[in-house]
């Protein structure tokens, strides 16, 4: 097994585009090396993305939004007052991930990369709008998060391409964002269904949403009927019911160990309703 | 009352009722190994290495069922750093298979290391050891295994359809009766009275099924060991296990030498549950190191441990009971089909034996099936049996008492077995505390606190035999007046603290005066393995009576220095007194005293007692328990639980209490979300952690405990085994209280949120 140490994105990714054999990149590695631990996958070449400059910063922009460092861990993003204050939902579905010790190593670039469908951040950075910077052998482009998992365990980054930073846009106003999974237990678990739910008021009018579905399909969802269901109303029992429809629609699970077709599609609607009501009163303030 | 006015009876080990005031026992001290355990510094399976040592690495199938065509060990042996490779054939081929539990020798050798076929994923086909544990995981993927799959069968009540495949022919017993697939291969079938006339008195008769999945005891620590075997067929073997006179024993067999020339040291122990009173890989690592000529580790992983060691069975269960309106059972009957993998011993028998044995029944009837499937062994998981037939029956009384609008503590109390009562299982109880158990929860604030919308409350009895059984102890002065005690039986529930309290109490030293020592196989005489609840009563019951012959030792050597007859000696707070003005004016001898001149007045002064006790006390318990059902997704929380459970005498109540929280823990994982999840494929889905649920400390209310004290007539104190009974009410308990808080009979274990709702749905269609 060969380690390599890159001090910047270009030549992580000329190291990656040169490796023989399977590659990970590791940053917090609760993904790579649980499953080296685990041996379950053992790569040929391990590119470490830890030792370049800047990757553990939280950075306000000019625009107001925020650029995370690829290996901020979850507890520093949940220490991060105005991060949290802003962005409470997808701060709290980051947090949700593993124990104690596992937040003081996670990021959300392993969590969106691992591509589990169950992935919590992922949902809640759907909704907020999160945006992620791609770095490869022709330059960098910026991607939606909704459009790096392709299916379980699979994204669309090609050979020699890594993620080098994570957008989230300005909060503005009269917006809130919410995120809830649902487990057997109280935590330490793999969500049954996650959704995650980012709205914007004016008065108590919704006027922009987005709604992102985890773990009912093989990736996470952005959800535009739900959102639809919404948008226009002050989320009313009617809008909750078409809501909670739209959500359940959207869903197309499998039956396997963490819970049945007909339970994760029924829940995931129950899920929506809650967390909208959460996001809307965050909203208001 | 002084020490030599105790008249034995029997041996001396029957409860003294005029021994009421204690000075040590009834304290809650820190356990002597407590430090040891924070710090880090305790030994634990793994932590034990030697010169020169391998690790090693087990190869295990991928089927559920196959028979094993070849195995190609060329290309691991062929490996740098690969010192050893054994299958089947390395093991001993001299132990017969013989049906029923008849051959469970030859069960065990064909557990630890398959013959012919696969029997289940996870089994052992093959094993390596090699110079690093990296080494020889990358070997053992270099064992070639030639599988030919058969059809498999995981499901019980599958297992028992005509056209199952056959797991094992000729395995069946001669209790099975004709006509029942060869899978059945015991049969139990216990009662009494008439149970259809029974039924017929009963003004409400309800009868129903019930289904739980297997669960593993899910102790912390993983199994493990270090092994050392030499062509000369001595051996040394440092293991995880909750009795190793029984490793020795089995260990012996397998690989084919003299019981006495393996010394086994028990380790400090993880958690076991009954889960470490089997061999896994610790006859595999001595076979390896017999061929390397090296010392040999080998460290279950968390997945092994869920594959390849012992979870409890699963059940599929029938009940009927029958009641008057006034509360009176008339009549019982259980029917318990329990599978245990590919191998006799799930304990139907318990089961049925438990089921309603809380209960005074003129009319009982109950029927064991032991069946067979594509699992893997199923080993003692806390009182084998018994809380899966506390779920069925317990639930079915809930019912009965709901129907007919009578209050479940009330019924209870007004069925309950006394001293006296003739057992559904067939004896008549000795002195036995169940009412006092239900007395105590009925008057606990619990029971009459009010509830919150979505809440329900659950009652149930449960009830253990506990054992006694072959037990020795040593306890040796030194020179200093301090004492070492050394027992046979592996710590599992802070027993250190409870021996060395009850020896401090019989020789009235202090309690950090005894340095309490698990013993190994070398140092004393056979000690049956930590289970049954049997180690405060049994282990304690012979440290009294060691401490008691010492006592008698230490009085003879202050009579001879007085020059006054023995008799005429009494001990009392660790001095030697004359015991009256005619046996002479001597100033009290202390303890220290005697010892410090031992050498010179007769030699070491040491305290045996070895013996088979028989008077385990059995022990029930009442368990009262809220829970809350989110309606919208069947997630169920436990938001009160008290234990109210019948200890006998509590020697060091923190422990005793820490029992009992246990078992609610444990049931309310049972209960709510663990189990044993098998594919199409019949391999298991889950063997990790993160999708094996166990409770997570968030996921637990506080859990209440009362320790009620009926005395145990066969134990000096009183004490009876805790161990095991507080795990006999949750599951019934839990069931109760959520099938009250989401308006629906839940019959069906695990009660995850799926089948919860499921049952909601089924409820909201009639």
């Amino acid at each position: 097994m060969k380690y390599h140490k890159p001090q910047d994105f270009d030549e992580a990714s000329r190291l990656a585009a040169g490796a023989k054999g399977a590659t990970r990149f590791l940053a917090g590695g609760t993904d790579v090396l649980v499953q080296m631990r685990a041996d379950v996958f053992t790569p040929d070449e391990i590119i470490d993305l830890k030792h370049i400059p800047g990757v553990k910063d939280i950075t306000r922009r000019a625009d107001g939004g925020w650029t995370i460092g690829i290996a901020v861990s979850g507890a520093e993003m949940s220490e991060h007052a105005d991060l949290h204050a802003e962005w409470p939902g997808l701060v709290e579905a980051m947090d949700l991930i593993g124990s104690t010790q596992v937040q003081g190593r996670a990021t959300l670039v392993g969590n969106l990369c691992n591509a589990s469908p169950a992935a919590d951040s992922v949902p809640a950075m759907i909704a907020a709008g999160v945006t992620v910077t791609v770095t490869g052998p022709n330059g960098s482009r910026e991607v939606a998060v909704e459009d790096i998992p392709t299916g379980p365990g699979k994204t669309a980054l090609a050979r020699g391409e890594l993620i080098s930073a994570v957008n989230i846009p300005a909060r503005g106003d009269h917006g809130g964002d919410a995120y809830e999974r649902f487990i057997p237990r109280t935590e330490m678990d793999i969500a049954v269904v996650g959704v995650g739910i980012n709205l914007r008021l004016d008065g108590d009018t919704v006027t922009e949403a987005r709604v992102g579905l985890g773990a009912v399909a093989p990736t996470a969802l952005l959800v535009q009927e739900a959102a639809d269901a919404i948008i226009g109303t002050t989320l009313d029992d009617a809008a909750l019911d078409k809501l909670a429809a739209a959500t359940s629609a959207a869903c197309k699970p499998i039956n396997d160990k963490r819970g049945t077709v007909e339970f994760r599609t029924h829940v995931a609607g129950v899920l929506a309703r809650r967390v909208a009501l959460t996001a809307y009163k965050r909203a208001k303030g | 009352m002084a020490l030599d006015e105790y008249k034995p009876q029997k041996g001396g080990t029957e409860y003294d009722p005029e021994k009421t005031e204690f000075t040590f026992v009834g304290t809650r001290p820190d356990r002597p190994d407590g430090l040891d355990k924070v710090t880090g510094r305790a030994k634990f399976g793994a932590d034990m290495s030697a010169p020169g040592m391998l690790h090693a690495a087990i190869v295990r199938s991928p089927h559920a069922h196959a028979r094993i065509v070849k195995i190609d060990t060329s290309k691991a042996e062929a490996m740098k750093g690969v010192k050893a490779v054994v299958t089947r054939a390395d093991f001993a081929d001299d132990i017969p298979f013989k049906p029923g539990m008849g051959g469970e020798l030859w069960n065990v050798l064909e557990n630890v290391m398959a013959g012919e076929k696969a029997l289940y994923d996870g089994h052992a086909v093959a094993a390596v050891a090699a110079t690093s544990a990296l080494e020889a995981r990358d070997a053992a993927k270099l064992i070639e295994v030639e599988y030919e799959v058969l059809p498999h069968v995981t499901d019980v009540d599958k297992a028992m359809a005509p056209d199952a495949p056959v797991i094992r022919a000729g395995t069946r017993d001669r209790s099975v009766p004709e006509g029942f697939n060869e899978n059945v291969v015991r049969y139990h079938e216990s009662g009494h009275g008439d149970v259809e006339s029974g039924f017929a008195e009963a003004d409400l008769v309800i009868e129903d099924h019930f289904k739980t999945e297997a669960t593993h005891q899910g102790y912390i620590e993983p199994h493990a060991c270090l092994a050392m075997l030499g062509n000369d067929g001595k051996g040394e073997l440092w293991c995880c296990t909750q009795g190793h006179w029984n490793v020795q024993k089995l260990c012996a067999a397998l690989v084919g030498i003299e019981q006495s020339q393996l010394r086994v040291t028990a380790s400090e122990i993880g958690g076991g549950f009954g889960g470490k009173t089997a061999v896994f890989i610790e006859p595999v690592a001595l076979a390896l190191s017999r061929k390397a000529n090296r010392p040999v580790k080998l460290v279950m992983s968390r997945s092994e441990v869920f594959r390849a060691t012992g979870p409890t069975a699963s059940t599929s269960m029938d009940i009927k009971i029958g009641m008057k309106k006034d509360g009176t059972i008339t009549a019982a009957q259980g029917t318990f089909r329990l599978q245990g993998g590919a191998f006799p011993g799930a304990p139907c028998e318990f089961t049925a034996m438990c089921a309603f044995a809380p209960y005074a029944l003129e009319n009982v009837h109950q029927v064991g099936y032991d069946v067979m499937t594509n699992r893997p062994k199923q080993a003692a998981y806390r009182a084998p049996g018994s809380p899966m037939a506390a779920f069925a029956v317990e639930s079915v009384i809930d019912e009965l008492c709901k129907q007919l609008d009578l209050d479940p503590i009330e019924v209870r109390l007004k069925n309950a077995s006394k001293e006296g009562t003739k057992a559904s299982y067939g004896p008549r109880f000795q002195r036995i505390g169940l009412v006092e158990t239900l007395e105590a929860a009925k008057a606990h604030p619990h029971y009459s606190a009010p509830l919150k919308p979505g809440q329900g409350r659950g009652i149930s009895c449960g009830f253990w035999f506990n054992h006694g059984g072959e037990t020795s102890v040593t306890l040796a002065m030194s020179e200093d007046g301090s004492a070492q005690l050394m027992v046979g039986t592996p710590d599992i529930g802070g027993s250190r603290a409870s021996m060395a309290l009850m020896a401090a109490e019989e020789l009235g030293i202090p309690y950090e005066n005894i340095r309490v020592t698990i013993a190994d196989t070398a140092s004393l005489g056979y000690n049956e393995v930590s289970h049954g609840s049997r180690v405060t009563y049994a282990s304690g019951l012979a440290t009294i009576q060691a401490a008691r012959d010492t006592v008698r030792k230490l009085k003879k050597r202050a009579a001879d220095k007085w020059g006054i007859d023995e008799d005429a000696v009494y001990w009392e707070d660790g001095y030697a007194k004359p015991s009256g003005p005619n046996a002479g004016e001597f100033e009290p001898m202390h303890i220290s005293k005697i010892c410090a001149k031992m050498g010179a007045t007769g030699g070491p002064i040491v305290g045996h007692y070895e013996a088979t006790p028989e008077g385990a006390g059995v022990s029930f318990a009442t368990h009262i328990v809220d829970a809350e059902v989110d309606p919208e997704t069947g997630k169920t929380s436990v938001v009160r639980y008290t234990v109210v459970q019948d200890a006998g005498k509590a020697i060091h109540p923190t422990y005793v209490e820490g029992q009992y929280q246990g078992g609610a823990a444990q049931g309310i994982g049972w209960a709510l979300n663990e189990e044993y999840i098998y594919g199409e494929d019949g391999r298991l889905q889950n063997s990790v952690f993160l999708d094996y649920r166990i409770p997570v400390a968030s996921d637990l209310p506080m859990i209440d405990t009362v320790i009620v004290e009926v005395p145990n007539p066969g134990h000096p104190y009183g004490v009876r085994g805790v161990g095991e009974t507080s795990i006999c009410p949750p599951l019934a308990a839990i069931a109760n209280a959520v099938s009250a808080a989401a308006g629906a009979r839940l019959r069906e274990l695990p009660m995850s949120p799926p089948r919860i709702l499921a049952a909601l749905e089924k409820q909201a269609n009639g």
